[in-house]
């Protein structure tokens, strides 16, 4: 799987007639509308009101609203009408809305804080892993390890384990340590899963940068490790970007373990998604919402990957 | 152990190898060899501590009968009956039948459709780049997130999934339901993945149409081959490597498929869609038969890392080919 298929040359096809090129267009463009409606829905449904998003049949065209949005944030109680005629005039738009509902705002929910810790986990275990990973692709790369092969491989290997198989000894041996559910916890488990991608995607991008480079550095009197930070890293930024967005999108989207190894404190967004409850069941706008924001930076982050996708998502087995 | 040589190590070149490894040292910090090891030594340390020690402890585990609701009684060795239990447990089958079936059915759709993709987007018509980026959203999103949202999406009522489809067919949208019917429930969960994972396959597929060098196809132009003869002898053999590796690291994530499918359907209705890591993870986390369930990872993990080597070898002779 190592150096697989790697193309170093772009090449464009024999032009395709135009009659061809509109085919292809009309049925991509289809397909494209299709995969995006599932999407579309869900950022709709965030701004549907609870009697509008479980409509039957389903609403296409409603009355927007940020009820969604705000269930999210917040826990509220019911309460009767004379009750709320009584309190003092709402201070907020948001109070307002809730009170339209006949419910009162009770408190903040846990959203925030689950948000904080998919930051958290997702940022410290992106930057210990990239970290890491950068030294070891920099060893890997530049000089001669005894058994490099069988080394890759084997960082490679962690990850072919199913993640419900890992967790069940984690899980024994986090209790005995005290780090179930704890951020440190999460960190380090996410730390040792990305840092394999971080090894072979950054190996592949330090393979690119000539060692003529570090050599004229070398001559130049800068110690190997000078030569690292000021010759290889400049060059290397592009693709430990690339790496690090790739880390921190595994790290932010990773459930098996979030929902096996933590349970409140350390919680991240996956598993707190879809608990997300209002009366009877799921709170459907809230829920949209919830995963409105959390997918929001991850398309932005893909529209940044676009050109190292291809890397990212084979471990750097093929190039483009 | 260095593998560069440098050209000023010629001034000292008279020196005695002893010494010139001490100048060496003094002039340039750490030696290269100590400087290898600091570098690789904490990514190793790492997955010792979080990777191989918990393996190993787990196959220590797999011998024994414990179970972690019942954790005061004594650590008792089972020798190989957790294997036995499992390998002769009919249920156990069926759930890797259910897995394989999944396997197969989702690679199987995700590389016609990719591939087809692939080809369409490969004609370069205008703004096919945005498309692309359009297609390719589903693959970078939770999949846990996707599966609970899906739910939504397929629930028989006020889902608009069911209304799209009598739309099409005229059978009432009430009448069915994807995530709950036997019949219906092991193609959702073919058809979340395939609309996650589609893209992945056609991404890959491209590279490998985009690395065929144009003088082939004029070569071939020059010989007066049709474009069928094209496709079968020049596109679909230079893109086979690229598809043997898109469905390897397919397969083998589907095989530990646990997230989407544990929020689209949790292994229902029944255990229709119950795919080997929802058995693994009802064993070890709702019984929590620790020994029994470290045994079961044991056999899935072997299965993966047997299958893959196996596959990467087929890959390899592919591509010297």
């Amino acid at each position: 799987m190592t150096s697989a298929v790697a193309s170093s040359t772009a090449h464009s096809i024999v032009e395709a007639s135009p009659r061809s090129k509109a085919f292809a267009s009309a049925l991509v463009i289809l397909y494209a509308v299709i995969t995006i409606l599932p999407l579309l829905w869900i950022v709709a449904t965030a701004f549907k009101s609870q009697s509008d998003a479980i409509a039957y049949p389903p609403k296409v065209l409603f009355e927007p609203t940020l009820e969604g949005y705000v269930n999210l944030f917040t826990v509220r109680t019911r309460q009767t009408p004379d009750f709320i005629a009584k309190l003092p005039p709402p201070e907020t738009w948001y109070d307002k809305l809730v009170r339209e509902r006949d419910m009162v705002i009770a408190g903040p929910s846990k959203v925030v804080p689950r948000f904080v810790n998919s930051l958290i986990i997702g940022f410290g275990s992106t930057f210990l892993a990239v970290f890491l990973g950068t030294l070891a692709a920099y060893a890997f790369s530049r000089f001669r390890i005894p058994l490099a092969d069988d080394l890759l491989f084997f960082i490679l290997s962690t990850r072919m384990m199913p993640p419900v198989a890992v967790a069940i000894p984690i899980y024994l041996m986090y209790r005995q340590l005290n780090l179930t559910d704890t951020r440190l916890g999460m960190i380090l488990l996410y730390t040792a899963v990305n840092v394999s991608l971080a090894v072979w995607l950054l190996k592949g991008f330090i393979d690119e940068i000539p060692r003529e480079y570090e050599e004229a550095a070398l001559v130049d009197g800068y110690t190997r490790l000078q030569a690292l930070r000021k010759v290889v890293l400049p060059q290397a930024v592009t693709g430990i970007a690339a790496t690090a967005i790739f880390c921190l999108i595994f790290s932010w989207n990773e459930y098996a373990f979030a929902v096996l190894l933590t349970s409140g404190e350390a919680q991240t967004m996956p598993p707190f998604i879809p608990f997300i409850i209002g009366e009877g069941g799921q709170d459907w706008p809230a829920v949209a919402a919830a995963t409105t924001l959390f997918v929001v930076p991850i398309v932005l982050f893909t529209v940044l990957l676009r050109k190292h996708l291809l890397r990212g998502i084979t471990f750097g087995a093929v190039r483009k | 152990m260095t593998t560069i040589t440098q050209p000023d190590d010629a001034a000292i070149s008279g020196m005695g190898a002893a010494a010139r490894a001490r100048t060496t040292r003094r002039v340039r910090g750490l030696s290269d060899r100590t400087i290898a090891w600091l570098f690789v030594a904490p990514t190793i340390a790492l997955l010792l501590a979080i990777n191989i020690f918990p393996l190993v402890w787990m196959i220590r585990l797999s011998f024994t009968s414990l179970n972690l609701s019942m954790s005061y009684l004594p650590l008792r060795f089972v020798g190989l009956d957790n294997f036995t239990d499992i390998l002769g447990d009919e249920d156990v089958w069926l759930r890797l039948q259910t897995t394989a079936q999944f396997v197969i059915s989702s690679v199987a759709l995700q590389v016609i459709i990719g591939f087809g993709l692939a080809l369409l987007i490969n004609r370069q018509f205008r703004g096919h780049s945005f498309w692309t980026t359009i297609i390719l959203l589903p693959m970078m999103l939770s999949p846990a997130v996707v599966g609970n949202f899906w739910t939504l999406l397929l629930q028989p009522q006020i889902g608009p999934f069911n209304y799209l489809i009598s739309l099409f067919t005229g059978v009432p949208p009430s009448s069915f339901s994807m995530t709950g019917q036997v019949a219906l429930a092991p193609w959702t969960i073919v058809l979340v993945d395939t609309w996650m994972w589609a893209p992945y396959v056609m991404l890959i597929c491209l590279a490998g149409l985009r690395s065929i060098p144009d003088y082939i196809y004029e070569a071939a132009e020059v010989d007066r081959a049709s474009a069928w003869r094209q496709f079968w002898s020049i596109t679909l053999p230079m893109t086979v490597p690229f598809l043997m590796l898109a469905v390897l690291f397919r397969a083998i994530e589907n095989f530990k498929m646990f997230d989407m499918v544990n929020l689209l359907t949790s292994g229902g209705p029944g255990s229709t869609t119950e795919l080997v890591s929802i058995t693994l993870k009802r064993a070890a986390f709702e019984k929590w038969r620790t020994g029994y369930s470290s045994a079961l990872a044991i056999i899935l993990f072997v299965t993966v890392f047997g299958a893959a080597n196996i596959y990467v070898k087929a890959l390899n002779k592919v591509k010297q080919r």
